[in-house]
């Protein structure tokens, strides 16, 4: 049972990392535009993250205080995520690029951009860059009274997990929310279903498409600053960031492109991703049960496209550009 | 409703452009990108006219260097000729890093298993056949529900990258490890390593031969004409009576017999041994060679080089003045954004709101 337990914890700690680039990625491609450059944004997120809340403990000391440090480091990824997305809205939405390629170009710039860095605050400060043990434990930290996570069984499930977490699920209700019961959910939806009948209903379709894929960005790096911060104990680590950007990718066709079921399908994914750590399956090495969530990965593309209900598509016009003189 | 003026600015489609002048702003593009490339440099403290002379001199200074250079251009050139049909097809193939791990398992199997059976000549020639057919048929697993369910090919052929390292991560330590608990597959024996020509494994004629073959197959064959109509427009292929999933399951059967001769080409021309990161994120920058030559196969051999250059000199711009080798990945993203806007330019034409009314109605 404690190892079940366990698993779940680890499981939502990654499934946390994932919902976030998930969330974001959700986000952009309710407008139409399929941004392939997430993981070039978690690693700018990533990198970015730790950047300021690192430079921020240097500045001021001992008297660090957690939430700040929380609020700077999440901002500081937004900021780079949004930067980074921004790029490929211009590129794509105004300047009409192939929204592929564009892509995979933000995916290594934004890869270099996140080692370069990472490499270059440890060059400058001389080796390791960590935060302090206050820092680490206040990123690390749960937000609920002992008592609650002291219940048997589901305060550890249920009340363990960091402030992340919590704001994850927040944000995947709140967004759930926006795209279903506002008239700009509605608006955004109908952008990237057909831009041109949104078009001929007024609505603004560069603008919507801006504001998604911009937004959506910033909270795709929110993931890689969360898995810097707790899975990598708060150190420049590009080698378990790699790949976790494209998971999320296919992670948002796996939940539908609904906001809610992120929440639980980041959480499964989370554990096949640290599964072969905790469950041992004997007569299976370690290294084939490493690629299960990606075997698992192939198996809902295939299912998904082969079963094709009308409303578990993708939006009709994502990865098409917008040119209202081209009929 | 208020009356909308007209835009400032607006686009007009052209297709009329001197041929000359696209290739100037294309150029132009690349200089541009150059440019940017200062602003990291200069972020960080450094020179960057000292810093790009270092890539220069790090990469083409000494007879040792131009051959480095040229060996880390050899695999980026057949691999960015193994994408460029699948890209004029608009088929997002991602997965050429997992071809090559396949095509370099192949060819591994027989290197340790079939050494001394045969003369080294059949050997290599097995290798070479093995890799192909098996990069081929990787690549033909996502193709194949491409054809069928229209299966989203960019993340499939991603997955199938992660499935194919982890395999020969198994394989190197377990089935295939040399010394127990080395972790390492044994180095290959002299007969199954490929001879060097000018003191680069003979790859390179390799890769020549296929460039000069794509561009054939590409622009004079009624194959290079159905991927080009498909690339167009699917719809059309249809209606002019193509079976569209035959193409598209042919063609990225050779995408992936080609990304299969490169792994061979890694493990018997360059490592003489197989690990799980054999290709080294070749698969991913060799689309920015496809794309930044404009899918051109000769204009490959350039980019390749080029991109070899920044790779190369970016290893001595580590050591020499402690700048992160990570610099090479920023350019060329930077290069690859440049690239992808200046097509806006050569393909629209900006139209600029003139100044009175009546000019604007007429």
């Amino acid at each position: 049972m404690s190892t079940l337990i366990a698993l779940i914890v680890a499981a939502v700690t990654f499934g946390t990392v994932l919902m976030y680039g998930t969330l974001g990625e959700i986000l952009t491609e309710k407008s139409g535009n399929l941004n392939l450059g997430v993981e070039g944004i978690m690693y700018m997120g990533g990198a970015f993250g730790l950047a300021g809340a690192f430079y921020y403990e240097k500045a001021a000391g001992a008297a660090a205080s957690g939430p700040v440090a929380i609020v700077i480091a999440i901002l500081c990824a937004i900021a780079a995520g949004m930067a980074a997305s921004a790029i490929y809205s211009f590129i794509t939405i105004t300047l009409r690029a192939n929204q592929n390629v564009t892509g995979l170009a933000l995916s290594i710039f934004g890869t270099g951009i996140g080692q370069f860095v990472g490499e270059y605050m440890r060059v400058s400060e001389g080796g390791y860059v960590a935060l302090g043990n206050g820092l680490k434990d206040a990123f690390n930290a749960t937000v609920f009274p002992q008592a609650l996570i002291n219940i048997p069984v589901l305060g550890r499930i249920l009340f363990s997990h960091t402030v992340f977490f919590y704001l994850a699920i927040v944000l995947a209700i709140v967004m759930h929310l926006f795209l279903k019961r506002t008239r700009w959910g509605l608006y955004l939806t109908a952008v990237g279903e057909s831009p041109s009948t949104a078009d001929a209903a007024g609505i603004n379709v560069t603008k919507y498409k801006y504001l998604a894929t911009v937004i959506g960005g910033g909270i795709s790096a929110i993931g890689g600053m969360v898995y810097i911060m707790t899975t990598a104990g708060c150190v420049w680590n590009h080698e378990g960031l790699a790949g976790v950007g494209w998971l999320a990718v296919a992670l948002v066709i796996f939940c539908m492109w609904r906001p809610l079921n992120a929440i639980w399908g980041s959480v499964i994914f989370g554990a096949m991703m640290i599964m072969y750590l905790r469950v041992l399956i004997p007569f299976i090495p370690t290294e084939l049960y490493k690629i299960l969530p990606y075997i698992v990965t192939v198996i809902v593309l295939i299912i998904t496209s082969m079963r094709n209900s009308r409303d578990k598509q993708p939006p009709a016009s994502l990865g098409l550009n917008y040119f209202r003189e081209e009929r | 409703m208020r009356e909308e003026k007209t835009a400032f600015i607006r686009l007009a489609k052209r297709t009329d452009m001197d041929p000359r002048k696209v290739w100037m702003i294309r150029v132009g593009s690349i200089v541009v990108a150059l440019l940017l490339g200062f602003v990291p440099m200069l972020l960080t403290g450094t020179n960057p006219i000292e810093a790009y002379g270092v890539i220069i001199s790090g990469s083409l200074s000494r007879p040792v260097y131009i051959r480095q250079t040229v060996r880390t251009a050899i695999p980026l050139l057949g691999c960015a000729l193994a994408i460029a049909p699948c890209f004029k097809m608009r088929f997002w193939n991602i997965g050429a890093e997992g071809q090559i791990t396949m095509g370099a398992m192949a060819a591994t199997y027989f290197a340790l298993y079939w050494v001394g059976k045969v003369p080294s000549p059949v050997l290599l020639v097995i290798m070479f056949l093995a890799a192909a057919i098996m990069g081929g048929l990787w690549a033909l697993i996502p193709a194949f529900f491409k054809a069928k369910w229209n299966t989203n090919e960019t993340l499939f052929t991603l997955m199938m990258n992660y499935i194919a390292i982890g395999i020969v991560a198994w394989l190197q330590g377990g089935p295939w490890e040399g010394r127990k608990g080395s972790q390492l597959i044994p180095m290959f024996d002299d007969a199954a390593r490929l001879p060097e020509v000018l003191g680069v494994n003979c790859g390179w004629i390799m890769v020549l031969v296929l460039t000069v073959l794509m561009y054939f197959y590409m622009n004079k064959t009624k194959h290079g004409y159905e991927i080009a109509v498909i690339g167009d427009s699917v719809n059309t292929a249809r209606y002019a009576g193509m079976n569209v999933g035959w193409i598209i399951m042919r063609t990225m059967f050779i995408s992936g017999a080609i990304s299969g001769v490169v792994g061979f080409i890694f493990v018997s021309g360059a490592n003489h041994t197989l690990y799980s990161g054999v290709a080294d994120g070749v698969g991913f920058t060799a689309i920015t060679v496809a794309w930044l030559s404009q899918l051109n196969s000769f204009a490959m051999i350039v980019i390749s080089f080029v991109l070899a250059v920044l790779e190369k000199g970016s290893n001595t711009l580590q050591t020499r003045l402690s700048v992160p080798a990570s610099i090479a990945d920023i350019i060329t993203g930077i290069l690859l954004f440049c690239m992808l806007s200046c097509e806006f330019f050569i393909n629209y034409r900006l139209i600029f709101r003139r100044k009175t009314k009546e000019e604007v109605a007429s």
